[in-house]
């Protein structure tokens, strides 16, 4: 105990000495602050933001996207349904406890019961231990994104997180709504400790001690993060010094941003895919494919791009983004009103028809903007759309009812993979499989759904690749919606503090690395 | 005792205001949007979604949920919010302080720019300056507060950096109050969201007072004063201005009230953690019981404001009997 006691004064003293060296802080500012300290009460960007400050996981995405790994050192596919991950041992939780494999284990079982998880985690049997740094993670059937989801696996500290509180609940317990031990303590092992939290104004981090990574570059022990839900006050909070680094840029401040001597900005072309869905239940003319074609050829969505998105977005002819395995190189943007017309007057409908059309307004970068574009190409086509635009609060209940012929939709893929795009948005909707939850247009093919499934089950990442590559190909043949554009990503901050080096595409930066001159 | 009594009656009427607010919140709460979608995942089944509604009780009939809430609220539980999972009162009661001390320091602002100024050009209606003031008071009733906002942080904080852009800085607690006027970061950061919050009501009191004291100055008494050869001085300000207070106090206690309405766009521009921002947020997230709740404490501070209003209005103008009976 005494000698315990003697190392830790030691670690301190190192600890002190080394921070008292290159100590920086940095106060940063987002739009919105995390809703819960517990990392499976919502699956959002917030809760992954959070998690990857507090908490560290099995392996990370790294900007090639590929896989870095952080508390698995290793990992090897035993068999097809079994992928096993050797564990670091030198690791220690917030609380003093020594991470193990257990707990990699008793995270996993809890990811399965969250409600936000549990889809996610669907095609997983079991995790089993086999010694203190070995975790067997094993599939139901063959399974090709286990290392994808073993991203989302931040192990928890399960002797803290076991047992009852004040209040004599659970603490394990996930709760959505209400109080919860989680949603208000947390013990994990990642570079930052929790200092102090009001929500909604700020929250204060520090740097953990013990964190196990010695060789992160990352130089900041202080961290002081405040939401900032408006665009023009987070950008005049950056100019005027208040903080140092902000996410997101709106679109209107971007060349403000650029030109400003004192800060930087950094963008990459982001995930998110955004399109436009054309109900065939109703709207007949839909079901035609001439028709479908007509309307994406009309639609010009590098024009949408250059003028209203200010050239901040990438114009998207599919759903997957380049560096997921189905991009497919061949399918290119393609606006071509001649051809558009044609196609009507071959559809027989050159008198055009009406349509409905709803779209949010507070939801994605310029939302309602692109549905009124939107609205004026079609009209050359003839077809006459009436436009409703609504705050998200209230578009997502009319989305669920499928209330308009023509709806917005965008869609980020959880696993960061292809399939997920389709299995969600043009996959036939189907209650029973819960398949097609997002497809309002009710495009059904059941060629794209035997292909996507198909792709499910692969794990030669190859043959994967070209049925979803194929898969972008049908539904572009298809005209299954109309793509739009992904939209990209900015962060600015202070000049010296180097945040390209850990920004990345999914959007959770590495503070842990940060490195600040 | 008048005045007891009508102060256990404005009571009985602040509970029938809480009422009927608390009424019309739950009936339109339903047209707000889905509070699931705000608590769950883009991935999560509908299934599981209503079964998490069923859980909260969303899903019960209208005159159940309504129930439900009376019965909590005469407990002083007005329900807790999805978002901060604490009581809501409690979180908005959280939030008091920071409105509180803007809505003061915008209506001191009011006061000590609003009073010299409208004083001023009713005793010269037609000099340049007042010409000026009249003209700029033009303007300002119709800048929108946000722009007025956004405007001052851009000279202020971008260009000339000598006030901060956002938040409340550094706060000092005193027992549950946290105020952020004892520090200098505190005032610092008041500045700028005070400013463009009186900048709303600015322009209308500086007309109010300018109107009612050019009457004033037209009236009899103020005639016999002159003639009386009483000093400029005299006449001014203890005859003429005293009596143009009289309907200030009533129009600016109304005014208080709508200004804690514009808190809510300041408050929001400026990232103020108070009650206005706390409101919008509130709607955006479809934290209803939040929403609701907010509501039912301004209801309650209108209540308040204007019975304080008449209250005053009695020490400045003996006449006026409160229980209005005749004298």
């Amino acid at each position: 105990m005494k000698r315990a006691l003697h190392c830790l004064a030691a670690a301190i003293l190192v600890a002190g000495a080394a921070s008292a060296v290159h100590a920086k802080s940095l106060t940063m500012a987002y739009d919105a602050d995390p809703v819960s300290l517990d990392p499976h009460e919502q699956l959002s960007g917030g809760t992954l933001q959070l998690s990857h400050m507090v908490f560290d996981p099995l392996v990370r995405w790294n900007q090639e996207h590929g896989f870095d790994p952080r508390l698995a050192e290793r990992w090897e596919r035993l068999d097809d349904k079994t992928v096993r991950f050797h564990l670091r041992k030198d690791v220690k939780f917030h609380s003093g406890n020594e991470f193990s494999a257990k707990d990699v284990c008793w995270t996993y079982e809890r990811l399965k019961i969250s409600p936000d998880f549990k889809g996610l985690f669907e095609p997983f049997e079991a995790c089993k231990t086999t010694d203190d740094a070995t975790v067997d993670l094993v599939t139901k059937e063959p399974f090709p994104l286990v290392l994808h989801l073993a991203t989302y696996i931040f192990p928890m500290d399960s002797k803290f997180y076991t047992g009852t509180d004040a209040n004599g609940k659970d603490k394990a317990a996930v709760i959505k709504h209400g109080d919860s031990f989680a949603s208000k303590t947390v013990s994990g092992t990642g570079p930052f400790l929790i200092a102090k939290r009001e929500q909604g104004v700020r929250i204060e981090f520090k740097r953990f001690d013990g964190y196990w990574d010695k060789s992160s570059p990352g130089n900041v022990t202080e961290i002081v993060f405040t939401p900032i839900k408006e665009g023009p006050t987070r950008v005049a909070a950056l100019l005027s010094g208040d903080v140092d680094f902000i996410a997101p840029v709106p679109p209107t401040d971007l060349e403000r941003v650029k030109k400003d001597p004192k800060v930087d900005l950094v963008t990459m072309s982001g995930t998110r895919i955004i399109t436009l869905q054309l109900n065939q239940e109703r709207v007949a003319h839909f079901k035609d494919q001439r028709v479908r074609q007509a309307v994406v050829h009309a639609i010009n969505n590098e024009g949408i791009v250059k003028k209203i998105m200010k050239g901040f977005a990438t114009a998207a002819a599919q759903q997957s983004p380049k560096g997921y395995l189905g991009y497919n190189p061949d399918l290119k943007p393609r606006f071509d009103l001649a051809k558009a017309q044609s196609l009507m007057k071959e559809a027989g409908l050159e008198k055009g028809f009406n349509a409905t059309m709803m779209c949010p307004n507070n939801r994605y970068v310029n939302d309602f903007k692109i549905c009124e574009a939107a609205v004026a190409m079609l009209a050359k086509i003839s077809i006459k759309v009436d436009l409703k635009t609504m705050p998200k609060a209230q578009y997502w209940p009319k989305y669920d009812e499928r209330a308009a012929d023509i709806m917005m939709i965008g869609w980020h893929s959880d696993t960061e993979d292809s399939a997920n795009f389709s299995e969600f948005l043009v996959m036939t909707p189907s209650k029973e499989t819960g398949y097609g939850q997002y497809n309002s247009g009710n495009y059904a093919n059941p060629q794209v759904d035997k292909l996507v499934l198909q792709s499910h089950k692969m794990t030669d990442e190859e043959q994967r690749a070209d049925v979803l590559r194929q898969v972008e190909r049908v539904l572009y043949d298809d005209a299954a919606f109309v793509p739009l554009h992904w939209q990209d990503l900015a962060w600015a901050a202070k000049k010296g503090v180097h945040v390209d080096k850990v920004v990345n595409v999914m959007n959770f930066p590495y503070l842990g690395d940060l490195v600040v001159d | 005792m008048d005045t007891l009594a009508f102060l256990i009656r404005r009571l009985g009427q602040a509970v029938v205001v809480m009422l009927v607010i608390s009424v019309i919140g739950f009936s339109i709460q339903d047209n707000l949007g889905d509070p699931l979608r705000e608590l769950v995942g883009q991935a999560v089944s509908e299934a599981e979604r209503q079964a998490l509604r069923d859980e909260m009780g969303l899903n019960d009939p209208f005159v159940l949920r309504f129930g439900r809430f009376l019965a909590g609220a005469v407990q002083g539980d007005l329900g807790t919010s999805y978002f901060f999972k604490r009581p809501a009162l409690e979180v908005i009661l959280d939030k008091f302080p920071a409105t509180f001390e803007l809505v003061l320091a915008a209506s001191l602002i009011i006061v000590l720019v609003s009073v010299p100024l409208g004083v001023f050009c009713a005793i010269r209606p037609n000099g340049w300056v007042t010409q000026a003031i009249m003209g700029f008071s033009i303007v300002g009733i119709s800048i929108p507060v946000f722009l007025t906002a956004i405007f001052l942080i851009y000279i202020f904080s971008i260009e000339l950096g000598w006030l901060p852009s956002f938040g409340r800085g550094q706060t000092v607690t005193l027992g549950w109050w946290t105020t952020g006027l004892l520090t200098r970061d505190g005032l610092a950061h008041l500045v700028l969201p005070a400013i463009a919050l009186s900048s709303i009501m600015l322009p209308l009191f500086i007309r109010l007072i300018r109107g009612e004291m050019m009457e004033v100055l037209r009236t009899e008494y103020v005639r016999f004063a002159w003639a009386k050869g009483l000093s400029s001085r005299r006449v001014w300000f203890v005859h003429a201005f005293k009596n143009t207070l009289l309907p200030v106090i009533t129009v600016g206690g109304v005014q208080i009230g709508t200004l804690i309405a514009y808190t809510i766009l300041t408050e929001t521009v400026f990232q103020w953690p108070g009650m206005g921002f706390l409101f919008l947020e509130a709607v955006n997230r479809v934290d209803t019981p939040l929403i609701i709740a907010y509501i039912i404490v301004v209801g309650l501070i209108f209540v308040v404001t204007n019975t304080v209003v008449d209250l005053v209005y009695t020490l400045v103008n003996p006449m006026v009997k409160i229980t209005g009976r005749a004298a």
